[in-house]
C-alpha cells in the first residue's frame, strides 16, 4: 500500500468514527445542559451541570427510570440466553446435516423474522390479560423470542457454513460419534459465531419498543425504551428534554461497555480465532 | 422453495460409503437434525403462528375493547374499510418512501464503510469495529431522540449550524411539514441501521478469496474492475441477506416516527397506523385488519426477494 493510499484509508477511518459518535456526543452534551442552556442553539452547554442525572437517578423521576433499567437487563438477558441455546442447535442442523425440513425451518425463521411486530401485539395483548402474563417479565421474554430466534438461526447458520467441516469428518473417521465430533471439534470452531450472534440477539431485544409499550402498563415490567418513549418528565412544568437526554446516556453506557467487551470476541473470532488459527 | 431438487452444492458432497450405510446414516442424521432444530422451530411457531391466526380471526369482527358487548361478525368489511381509506394509502406511501430511501443509501454507505474497515490498519481496525457497533447497539428510541433534539426548534443546533444553506434559517421547523419530517426520520434510520449492513458486508468481504484479488491484479484489472467482477459477485450471498433483512426491517418502521412526529403531518407508517387503531383507539377488529394487511405486504416483498434474487441460505452451503 502506498503512503498516499494509506493516508486515505486513515481519513476514511476517522470519518467512520465521527459518523458513529457524533449523535452520541450530542446527546451526552445535551444531558449536561441546564434549563438555561437547553435552548441555546449550540452543540455544547455553556455550563456543565449534573442536574439532569440527579433528577432521574435520585430525584423525582427516578421511580420512572430505575425500575425500567432493571426490567430491561433481566428480560433481555434471559431472552438472549434462551434464543442463543435454541438457535445454536438449530443452526448446526441446518448448516451441517442433511434432512428434509431444512427449508421449512429456514422459511419459518424468515417468516418470523419479517413478522411485523405490531401484528403479534394485538392478539397477545388480549391473551396475556386473560392468562395473567400482561405486565410481567415472562410476558415480554416470550415475545422477545420472536425477535431474537430467527435472526440468531440465520446468522449462526451463515457462520456455521464457513466452518471447515472436513475436520468433523476427520474426527468421525478417527472413530468419534456424530455427537462427539460436534462437541469436541465443532463447538470450539463455532463459538466465535455464537458470541457474535448473541450480541446481535441481545441488541435486538434491548432495542424493542413496540412490545414494551403495548404489553406493559406499570414499572413492574416496562423496559427502558418504552419508559423513555412515554417519559413526560418529573412534572408537567419541567421540560423533559434534559432528563430524557440523561436517561438516554445512561442506557447507552452499558451498551457501549458491552460493545467494547464483545468487540474483542468479534475480532478474535473473525481474524485470529479457531477458524484460521 | 422446492424440496425436490437438490441445491447444486450438495451434489459435490463426497459420497464414499456404500449405499446401504448411507441410508442408515442419513436416517439417524435426520433424527438428530430434528432433535437439534425442533425446539427452536416449535418456539418460533408458538410465538407467531398462534397470534397471527388470532389476528386474522379478530379482523373478521366489528370489535372494540371499549364496547365488547357489540362484537359482531362482519366478514371482510374491515378490510374494505381500510383499503378504501386514503389514510391507509398514505401510510403505504410513507412506508415505501422510507424503505426505498433508507435501504438504497444504506447499501452504498454500508459498502463504503465495510471497505474502509477491511482496509484499515491492524491497529485501527478494532477501534473502527467498536465505533461502528455503537450506532447499531444504541436503542432506536435514543437515536430518534438525539436526532429529534438536534433538529428541534428550541433545543436544536442544526438550524444554527446550517443557516448559511439556502432554505435553512433559525426558525426552520423541520417537524412542521411532511417532507422535512420524513427527511429527518430517514437520516436517523440511516445513521442507526447502516452499521448492520456494513458489518454483514464486511463479513462477506472477508470471505472473498485473496487469491482471486491477486490474480485479477496481476492480470491488470483496475480497482473498479476488481470490485465489480471479483469482490461483489463473490459476496452476493452476504449482500442479499443484508438487503433482505434491512428492507423488511425498514418496512416496519415505527419507533422513530413515534418519537419524532407521533405520526403528525402525514408521517404515519403502516405499523404506526396499526398501532394507533389497536392500542390507542382499541379498535381491535379494524387494527387487526391493518396488521394482517401489513403482514401480507411484507410476505409479498419477501417472496419477491426469494424468487427474484434467489436468496436461499440452505443453498449457500456448498458455494465457497
Amino acid at each position: 500500500m502506498s503512503r498516499r493510499e494509506k493516508t486515505w484509508w486513515i481519513v476514511g477511518g476517522i470519518a467512520i468514527i465521527i459518523y458513529a459518535l457524533f449523535p452520541i456526543a450530542w446527546i451526552v452534551s445535551l444531558s449536561f445542559k441546564g434549563p438555561s442552556d437547553i435552548a441555546n442553539g449550540q452543540f455544547l452547554p455553556t455550563q456543565l451541570t449534573w442536574e439532569n442525572y440527579s433528577l432521574i437517578l435520585t430525584g423525582a423521576a427516578s421511580d420512572l427510570f430505575l425500575p425500567a433499567l432493571r426490567n430491561s437487563f433481566g428480560i433481555v438477558l434471559i431472552a438472549t440466553a434462551i434464543a442463543s441455546v435454541l438457535s445454536m442447535f438449530a443452526a448446526y442442523a441446518i448448516a451441517r446435516l442433511d434432512f428434509r425440513g431444512k427449508k421449512l425451518i429456514l422459511g419459518t425463521a424468515l417468516a418470523v423474522a419479517i413478522f411485523p411486530v405490531i401484528s403479534i401485539v394485538t392478539p397477545l395483548f388480549n391473551v396475556w390479560r386473560n392468562i395473567g402474563l400482561y405486565d410481567t417479565w415472562p410476558g415480554l421474554i416470550i415475545p422477545y423470542l420472536s425477535l431474537t430466534l430467527p435472526i440468531s438461526i440465520w446468522t449462526m447458520s451463515a457462520f456455521f457454513r464457513e466452518i471447515p467441516w472436513e475436520m468433523e469428518q476427520a474426527a468421525q473417521v478417527d472413530g468419534a460419534t456424530t455427537w462427539q465430533a460436534f462437541r469436541r471439534v465443532i463447538v470450539p470452531l463455532a463459538a466465535p459465531g455464537v458470541f457474535t450472534t448473541a450480541i446481535i440477539a441481545f441488541f435486538i431485544a434491548w432495542n424493542d419498543f413496540v412490545y414494551g409499550i403495548s404489553l406493559t402498563s406499570t414499572s413492574a415490567a416496562r423496559p427502558v425504551p418504552a419508559a423513555l418513549g412515554l417519559f413526560s418528565g418529573a412534572s408537567q412544568f419541567v421540560d423533559p428534554t434534559g432528563s430524557i437526554a440523561a436517561a438516554a446516556v445512561i442506557v447507552t453506557i452499558p451498551v457501549i461497555v458491552l460493545v467494547l467487551i464483545f468487540q474483542r470476541r468479534i475480532v478474535a473470532g473473525l481474524t485470529n480465532g479457531a477458524v484460521k488459527g | 422453495m422446492s424440496t425436490t431438487t437438490l441445491p447444486p452444492g450438495q451434489k459435490q458432497r463426497p459420497v464414499s460409503a456404500p449405499p446401504r450405510q448411507v441410508s442408515d446414516r442419513s436416517r439417524s442424521e435426520r433424527r438428530l437434525a430434528w432433535m437439534l432444530a425442533g425446539p427452536a422451530f416449535v418456539v418460533m411457531l408458538a410465538v407467531t403462528a398462534y397470534p397471527i391466526l388470532q389476528a386474522v380471526y379478530e379482523s373478521l369482527f366489528s370489535y372494540r375493547l371499549t364496547d365488547p358487548t357489540n362484537r359482531e361478525f362482519i366478514g371482510l368489511d374491515n378490510y374494505w374499510v381500510v383499503l378504501t381509506d386514503p389514510l391507509w394509502w398514505q401510510a403505504i406511501g410513507v412506508t415505501v418512501f422510507i424503505t426505498v430511501v433508507t435501504v438504497a443509501v444504506e447499501l452504498v454507505l454500508g459498502f463504503a464503510l465495510a471497505l474502509v474497515m477491511a482496509k484499515a490498519l491492524r491497529g485501527l481496525r478494532p477501534i473502527l469495529r467498536a465505533a461502528i457497533l455503537i450506532p447499531y447497539a444504541v436503542i432506536t428510541v435514543v437515536s430518534a431522540f438525539a436526532w429529534a433534539f438536534a433538529f428541534d426548534l428550541t433545543t436544536g443546533f442544526v438550524n444554527n449550524w446550517f443557516a448559511w444553506l439556502p432554505g435553512i434559517s433559525a426558525d426552520t421547523d423541520w417537524f412542521g411539514g411532511t417532507w422535512s419530517s420524513l427527511l429527518v426520520i430517514c437520516l436517523a434510520e440511516i445513521w442507526k441501521t447502516t452499521p448492520f449492513i456494513s458489518l454483514l458486508l464486511l463479513a462477506g468481504l472477508a470471505q472473498v478469496p485473496e487469491v482471486l484479488q491477486e490474480a485479477a491484479k496481476v492480470d491488470g484489472a483496475t480497482w473498479w474492475q476488481r470490485m465489480t467482477r471479483v469482490t461483489i459477485p463473490n459476496m452476493k450471498a452476504a449482500i442479499m441477506v443484508a438487503l433482505l433483512f434491512r428492507t423488511l426491517d425498514a418496512f416496519r418502521v415505527f419507533d422513530s416516527i413515534f418519537v419524532m412526529t407521533g405520526g403528525a403531518n402525514g408521517t404515519e407508517s403502516v405499523s404506526f397506523l396499526a398501532y394507533r387503531q389497536t392500542i390507542a383507539r382499541l379498535e381491535i377488529g379494524l387494527g387487526s385488519a391493518v396488521s394482517v394487511l401489513l403482514f401480507l405486504a411484507v410476505v409479498l416483498i419477501a417472496f419477491g426477494f426469494i424468487k427474484g434474487f434467489k436468496v436461499d441460505l440452505s443453498q449457500a452451503r456448498g458455494d465457497k
